[in-house]
Parts: C-alpha cells; structure tokens; sequence
C-alpha cells in the first residue's frame, strides 16, 4: 500500500498550468458544443457561521470560498464556473438536515463540504443517502463509519489517537505509564477514549492506572477536575493526559493547568481538538510543552504549504489569520474532487462517488494523500509541542502516510468489519459472516 | 575544521577587542559538548546537555539558561553555536565573540519535554550555589524532581553552606528523595529520607512514596507504607479545605454572573435573556482597553483592568439604557414578549460582536498580579480566583450600600415597591426603570470583566452564564439581594462537594434535581420576599 504513495509531487506551477491548459482544453469543447446554458457548478458549503461552533467552522467556509475562487481563476471545472452556495446551519443540528437538504434539492449543488462535530455529520448522512449527493466531511472524528455518500478527508482514530499514544509510550514522549482520558461528553470523545482504552489495555496498561473524566460542553471551572489530574500523576509513575475536551472549554481548561502550575515536563497534555485556532485566544507561554496531534501543522515547512498560507493571509487579508488542519483537509477534498470531476467529465454524483478512490493529490506537508477504497484517506501524523508564539512545533511524526481505518481495529464489536466501496461495495464488510451490513459495536 | 574556524574568529576577535578572548578559544570538554546542539536532533541535544555540565565550565549555567528561554541558535552550516543575549544580539558559544552577521541557517536550539525536564536538572545542580536564595531554591526543587544521583554530592555541598532555612529544607527534601529510591544507599539514611519526605506531606511526597520499589527492605517498606498512611490523612484534610475552597471560588462566579441579574429580573421583574450578552459586552470592552493598551503604553498594562471596570460598566449600562428605552418599556407587563424579545436581542447581539471582532476567541491577558498561584498548607489558591472572589464582595457590598444609602437606591426601591404611590411622590418611574436597568446591565458588565480572565472571550461568552444566573436568582430569592448571594455560594459549594465523586457532569445533573425539588418545597426560594411587595 505504502509503495504507490511515493509518487513524487510535482511542483505546484506544473501542476497549475496542466490544469489550466485542461480547462481551457475543456473550455474550448464545451463552446463546440455550443453550450450557452452559461450556467455554473454549484458548490455547497454547509458550516455553521453562527452559535457555539462558528469558532471553528467559519473559517472552514472562508477556505472553501478561497478554493474555490482560485479554481476559477484557473477556468472553472468543465469549462464552468463553481458558484459557492453558503447555508448557514447556526450551531443546531437538526437544522444541519434541513439545509443540507435545501443545497441538494433546492440549489441543485454538485458537492457539499461541511460539519464539524458529529453530531452534525450523523443528522445529514440520511439526506445524502436519500438525495444520492457527496459530502465532504473534514474534521477529526471517531471513525466506526463508512458511507457511500461520505467521504472523509480527516484523520480516522488510527491517524491521530492512537499513534500520539504511541509516541507518548516511547522514550521521547517520557515512557508514560499511566494515562487520563478528560473528554468533552459527547459521541467523538466517549467513542474515542474506548478505542484508547482498548488499546492501552491490549499494550498491558493496568486498569487502576486509567483514570475517564468527562466534562459538559462549554465546562469553564476547570478546578476540580485538575486538581483530580494532579492527584491522579501522584502515583509515582509517569502521567499524561490525553484530552478530547472540545471548543470552547479548552482556554479555561490550560488556563487552570498553567495556573496550577502543571507543567508539559510533569504531566503533559496531548490534545487531538487543540489547534492554531484555539491557541490564538490564550496566552501560551505556560503551556509549552503540552502536545498535539493532527495531520498537518501551519508550522510545517514546505513550499506548498508557504503558498497556501501566503494565499490565505491574501484572500482574508489579515497577516496573522492562521491556518489549520481541517482546512487542509477541505484543501486535499477539494483538489480530489476537481481531479474526480475532470477524470468522469461530469458532476454527476454516482459517476463522482466512482471516480474518487483512488485519486492522489499532494498534501502540504510534502506527501501525496490517496483516496481510500473505504472513503477515507492516507495521511502523515504529526505530534506538535505547543511554542512560545502559539504555533507548533513538529517532534514526531510517522515514518510515512498512515491509511486511514474506518473500523477500529481494537473495539470488540468493529475489529470484524472493514470497508470498501470499491471491490465489496460495502461500508461495513463482516470479514467473519462474509456479509455486508455486519453491525458494529 | 570548527577548532581552526574558532581560532581564526578568535584572533579577528583578539585583535579587534580584547585580549581575555584568547583563552576561551581552546577546545576543551565544553567546546567539544557543543558540537551536538548543531544536529537539531533531541538525544544529541540531551547528550551534550549532560557534557555541558560534566564539562564542570563556568559558562555551563549561562548556556543553558539560554537554552531553556530559547536563546542558544545554532546554524548547522557552520557548526557554530550561538548566545542570543537580551537584546537580540549573538555571541559565539565557545568563543564569546560577538557576532554581527549570524549565517542564514541560524535557528533555535530545539527542545522537547524529555530535554527540557533534563535541562531542568541540570540547571538546578548547577545553581545549587548561586547568590541569591531564590534560585537555590529553584535548584533545590529542580534536584527534587529530577532525583538525579549525579546530583549529590553538589547536594551535600550545599546542604553544608546553606543558611537560609527555607532553602535548606528543600535541599535536604531533593536529598531526601534522592536518597529513598536509591538501592545501595545505607538503610538508615533512608529511613531518615522517608521522614523527610512525610513531613513535605503533599501531592509529590506521596509520588516518591508510592513509586519506592517493592524489592526494598522489609523494615523500610513498613516505614514507608505508614508515611504514605500519613501523607494520605493530612492530603485527605486538605481536599477537604481545597473543595470548601473552589465551591467559594466557583460561587463567587455565579455570583458576580447573577449579581446584575438580581437587578434587572430580581428586582424588575424583567426577564432578560440578553443579560449574558450585557457580560460578554464588558469582557470585550476589556478586550479592547488591552489592546489600546498593548499599542500605545504597554507598561500600564498591569492596570488594564482597573481601567477596564469602569469602562465596562459605562458600556454595558449604556447598552441596558439603550434596550430599556427602545424595547423593554414596551413590553411592561407581558412577559411572554420580554422574553422572546430579549432573546432575539441576544442573538443580534452576538451576531454583531461576531461580525466586528469575528468569530474566534480573543486573548486577553492576565495582569502579573493574577497569574499564578501560591500554597497554603496543602492547597494550591490561584491568583485569578482569589481577586475574584474579593472583587465579587467588593462589587455586593457596593450595590448593596446603593441601594440603601444613595437616592437613586431610594427611588429604586420605592419604584419597585409601589410605582403607584411612587409616582405620586414625584419620582419619575420611567427615569428610575431606565436606570435601573441599566445598572443591572452595568454590572453585568463589571462581571465581563472579571471573567475575561477565566473564561474565553468569544461571542457565546454569556450563554454559558444566562442559565446559571437565572438558576441562582431563582434559588435565592427573586428580589431579595442577599438570597443570591447565599444562592450563589450554595450551589458554588454544593457543586464542588459532589464533583469529586459524582464528576462533572452527573454534579451538575444532580444539583439541577436538588433545584427542581427545592422549588417545589419552596416556590419563592430561599429568602421569600414578604409582605405587601410580593403581590406588587
């Protein structure tokens, strides 16, 4: 698997002009054809930009807006222009249902890229199914799911979770013995700390050296609950503390943590929802130190990854926007979509769905991410100190592109089943029955 | 190659400056260490950490000092290590020279926790004789953490020259722990060491006590498990202290979130459901006076927030005048529309603080005096929390005394007693029901403030409060100002004591149920109004 994704990447400006010489190609064909309907490719973009979520998920939709603009300048898709369709879900997932289904039914949209949380992606995935549309979902999630209309362009459990836990065990993270889970209380975290407590269990991690807490949303009295974190890292093993605490809750929660003067060197912190974004609004210079996990890091040097920030500080006009990595997630989905259009040359959902797998488009840390069979795709992961300025800096990261796995491979109920859309047509394959609608857990 | 390129930059150096330079040129244990910060690679770094301090050179502390605040460059190029002093110029790390054109490559010396831990050691063995008392004690707790062995004998050193009590019980505590988990020690000095540690009694003494290992002597373990009893009891007395401690921290939150509220629906009668957006508008003012501040004269930074607090209340209070005149009035008497009316208004609300300041959270910086924390016996009391609950009663009692001395706290009463015969005395209620309202709002506003430095400054700031606040008023005692201060503190309490054992989010769950039942019990709340204002 891992030797067709040595392909080398070509340089951002080939690439560039192959595409715009293929628009143009196209362009030229489709005013053969005479085809005056002049009308455009319709892009829906379905991220809250009011309540709770608009923190994270408006600056999904300005990426998008970007992506899609720059595709324009370059010619559009099929000789059209991509028309952004923006919806507003407000933060309320059922609203998430409704507006999906407006953008299919109503706008007629090729494509959607939206969600964050989970919550909102399990309300629309019965909309997708129905109406027969794609989504492009970007964001880090609990994994144990595979759609056909689905295609996951963030990191699976096994490209963010379980390998920070890895690296965290060896002698580099500080061989840590003893492990609390701290999550926010809903389905991404509760899901993912069972996966890790599998896990750790599987690697002999004792029962009593696991210590589960979760918080409400949006929890700001951090007190108790690092104060029991303390208590816990008393035990005369090494601690760390892997936390899936989401949004808001995360500035209060390192603000307790520096206060009570928890150092990274005593009991470090990985986070798997922390990134540039969250960090703009604290103060970081008692945090350094604690870790992330994600796929892709602002700090990273690489040319394409420079151009894409130069481009970003461009469209949004403010130097210090920073960028993150579900937004290279909703780059790399973007690209792959393009690639998936222009190979059927038609927009045409089935014939899309089709085309994607196996499609490749460089990432910006230096690799080349491909589309999965089970919709989701490879990726590096990185681990990131948090730094003085509030960006990261990169201290691991996996020897090459991990794949992501929809099904768990440490949970009882999920082991069995794997997905692929492509040979099995199936998004939930029991390897064990031999039939396809194995449940999971 | 390096040794010639120093000695030429050596004799440029001698030539052009001085003469002491000259010896700092020969390559000993410290320069040879050096070469493995130039491989950005986090073992050689920690290995030439160690080479550094067993190099036993007078520049080791000054190196690693700068390593730790992130000013030791390297540049791989040339195999050069550089100093970054204070004012953003190098020096070359071997030599001393000052460098006035680093080579292009020039980065910072990389660290990760692993590093940085040994750093911390090995800075600590080689402050443990410093001049001043508070970076020997630094160093003494550095050794403590760190248990290193090699630390010793420096230890004992300091142990012997040391005047200072303080410092010397800590470097006899870092012995101590040294000493515990050491095998080939003497039996008694180990026994001695456990005592040691039981008498420090906190958090860290039971991790050295529970990580002895199970192979130590039978007598020590005995000694060992009846300090770790010991340490356990007087740890179990402070939780204790500690939870009374975060119930009144958490309380005073409530509180000061409340407080406005107690005005505005308390008093008044309004429900007011943009009254969490009134909060969010003072930490944004607070956001604001930073920012100006950082800009224009960053040395009063330290004073922003006393600054901000009045400010604050101008702004909010505004605002509440604003919606009292232009809406609330409106609706007197209707409270199905006040309330669908000020919810919209919330929302309006975060849309426009969304639209001017964006979506994302805002960094707002604690002043020196609230950050931190300091130890009392066994707790730890954060800076941040401890101004806030002192700035929660300063701003109770100042209401308070509004209210009962000044005039306008005179007509406010009278207004919400009887408007009627208030009316008819010459007070103009609709004067009085736009300030009051105001003032509601104004310290709505006042409380932005204070949680701008706790919570995250972002649009949905209030939200997060609206439900509490109304949870505490209820449960206090509509229109009674003292009964939201024992609501406040109750739930605060009542909250605190259950997480440990509840966790947070069943706590919550449980402390809404003992609401509801409450309410049930006692419709009015806690403290009832009586008399002839409660049919007002």
């Amino acid at each position: 698997m891992f030797k067709s994704l040595k392909v080398k990447t070509n340089p951002p400006m080939s690439r560039r002009w192959l595409l715009a010489a293929a628009a143009g190609l196209t362009l030229a064909a489709a005013g053969v054809q005479g085809a005056n309907a002049a009308d455009t490719i319709k892009v829906g973009i379905l991220h809250s930009l009011s309540g709770t979520m608009a923190i994270s998920e408006t600056t999904l939709k300005d990426v998008m807006l970007m992506l899609i603009d720059e595709q324009n300048k370059k010619g559009g898709l099929l000789g059209k222009k991509l028309e952004p369709v923006v919806v507003d879900p407000a933060s309320n997932w059922p609203l998430f249902a409704e507006k999906a289904r407006e953008l299919i039914s109503k706008d007629k949209v090729a494509v959607v890229f939206g969600c964050w949380t989970s919550v909102s992606r399990k309300s629309v995935l019965p909309v997708f199914k129905e109406l027969n549309s794609i989504l492009f979902y970007p964001v880090q999630y609990e994994g144990e799911e595979s759609e056909r209309n689905v295609f996951y362009t963030g990191a699976a459990p096994n490209q963010q979770a379980i390998p920070a836990v890895d690296y965290l065990m060896s002698k580099d993270g500080g061989s840590v013995k003893r492990w609390v889970l701290e999550g926010t209380d809903y389905v991404y975290p509760r899901t993912t700390n069972k996966i890790l407590e599998a896990y750790l269990k599987a690697k002999g991690v004792k029962d009593e050296d696991i210590m589960i807490n979760y918080t409400p949303f949006g929890f700001s009295d951090w007190q108790t609950e690092v104060s029991k974190i303390k208590a816990f890292g008393s035990a005369g093993k090494k601690t760390a503390v892997v936390s899936t605490i989401n949004g808001d809750a995360n500035v209060p929660f390192y603000k307790e943590l520096g206060n009570q003067g928890i150092k990274a060197t005593d009991i470090p912190v990985v986070a798997f929802s922390v990134g540039e974004e969250e960090l703009a609004g604290l103060d970081t210079k008692p945090l350094v130190g604690h870790l992330a996990a994600w796929n892709y890091f602002e700090s990273i040097k690489n040319k394409a990854n420079a151009s894409f920030i130069k481009e970003w500080h461009a469209f949004t006009k403010n130097p210090k926007r920073t960028t993150n990595d579900p937004m290279e997630a909703h780059y790399i989905g973007f690209n792959m979509w393009v690639k998936a259009v222009e190979k059927v040359k038609s927009t045409d959902a089935d014939k899309v769905i089709d085309a994607l797998p196996g499609i490749k488009q460089a990432n910006l840390t230096g690799g080349v991410s491909t589309m999965l069979p089970n919709h989701h795709i490879t990726k590096p992961v990185f681990i990131g100190e948090i730094r003085a300025d509030g960006q990261f800096d990169v201290v691991w990261k996996t020897k090459g592109l991990v794949p992501g796995d929809a099904w768990s491979d440490y949970l009882p109920g999920s082991k069995d089943l794997e997905a692929d859309w492509v040979k099995l047509k199936c998004g939930n394959y029991n390897k064990v029955t031999k039939k396809c609608g194995g449940q999971g857990s | 190659m390096r040794s010639f390129c120093s000695r030429i930059l050596a004799l440029l150096f001698v030539i052009g400056v001085s003469v002491a330079a000259a010896t700092a040129a020969h390559a000993g244990p410290y320069e040879d260490a050096l070469a493995g910060f130039v491989t950005d690679d986090f073992s050689d770094t920690a290995d030439a950490i160690n080479a550094v301090v067993a190099s036993g050179d007078a520049r080791a502390a000054k190196l690693l000092e700068a390593l730790q605040d992130g000013r030791l460059m390297f540049s791989a190029e040339n195999k050069k290590v550089f100093i970054k002093d204070k004012n953003d110029k190098l020096t070359d790390a071997a030599t001393g020279a000052t460098v006035a054109t680093p080579p292009d490559d020039t980065d910072n010396v990389r660290l990760n926790n692993r590093v940085r831990g040994l750093l911390d050691a090995a800075i600590g063995s080689l402050t443990l004789m410093a001049k001043e008392p508070a970076r020997r004690l630094e160093a003494a707790q550095a050794v403590f953490k760190s248990r290193n062995a090699s630390a010793l004998p420096a230890l004992e050193k300091a142990i012997a020259a040391e005047t200072d009590s303080k410092v010397k019980r800590a470097l006899n505590e870092a012995r101590a722990a040294i000493l515990i988990g050491q095998a080939d020690a003497k039996l008694e000095d180990r026994i001695d060491a456990v005592a040691v540690i039981r008498d420090r009694g906190d958090q860290d003494a039971l991790a050295l006590l529970n990580g002895v290992p199970g192979d130590a002597p039978p007598k020590l373990k005995a000694v060992v498990t009846s300090a770790i009893g010991s340490v356990q009891h007087t740890l179990a007395i402070w939780g204790m202290v500690q939870n009374a401690w975060y119930g009144l921290s958490l309380g005073s939150v409530l509180l000061l979130a409340a407080i406005g509220l107690a005005i505005t629906f308390g008093v008044m009668g309004i429900i007011n459901m943009a009254h969490g957006e009134m909060v969010m508008l003072g930490a944004y003012t607070t956001f604001v006076v930073q920012e100006l501040i950082r800009a224009h004269s960053p040395a009063l930074f330290d004073y922003s927030l006393f600054i901000a607090v009045p400010l604050a209340f101008l702004v909010s209070g505004a605002a509440g005048v604003i919606v009292e005149r232009s809406i609330i009035r409106f609706l007197y008497g209707r409270p199905l529309e006040t309330l669908l009316a000020t919810w919209g208004l919330s929302l309006i609300l975060q849309q426009v603080v969304r639209t001017i300041f964006g979506p994302t959270n805002k960094d707002v910086g604690n002043p020196s005096w609230m950050s931190g924390a300091f130890d009392l016996g066994g707790i730890t009391i954060t800076y941040n929390r401890l101004w806030i609950v002192v700035f929660t009663l300063a701003v109770f009692v100042a209401l308070l005394a509004m209210l009962r001395f000044t005039r306008l706290g005179l007509e406010m009463r009278a207004v919400t007693q009887n408007r009627a015969m208030a009316a008819c005395m010459g007070i103009r209620t609709a004067r009085i029901d736009a300030l009051t309202f105001g003032l509601g709002s104004g310290i709505a506003g006042i409380a932005g403030v204070a949680l701008s430095q706790i919570d995250n400054v972002s649009p949905n700031l209030g939200q997060g409060y609206i439900i509490d606040s109304f949870m505490v008023v209820v449960f206090g005692g509509v229109g009674n100002l003292w009964g939201t201060l024992v609501g406040a503190l109750t739930l605060g309490i009542a909250n605190k004591f259950l997480e440990p054992f509840a966790g947070a989010v069943l706590g919550k769950i449980a402390i809404l149920v003992l609401i509801i039942l409450f309410i049930q019990k006692r419709p009015r709340g806690m403290f009832a109004l009586k008399g002839r204002a409660v049919e007002a």
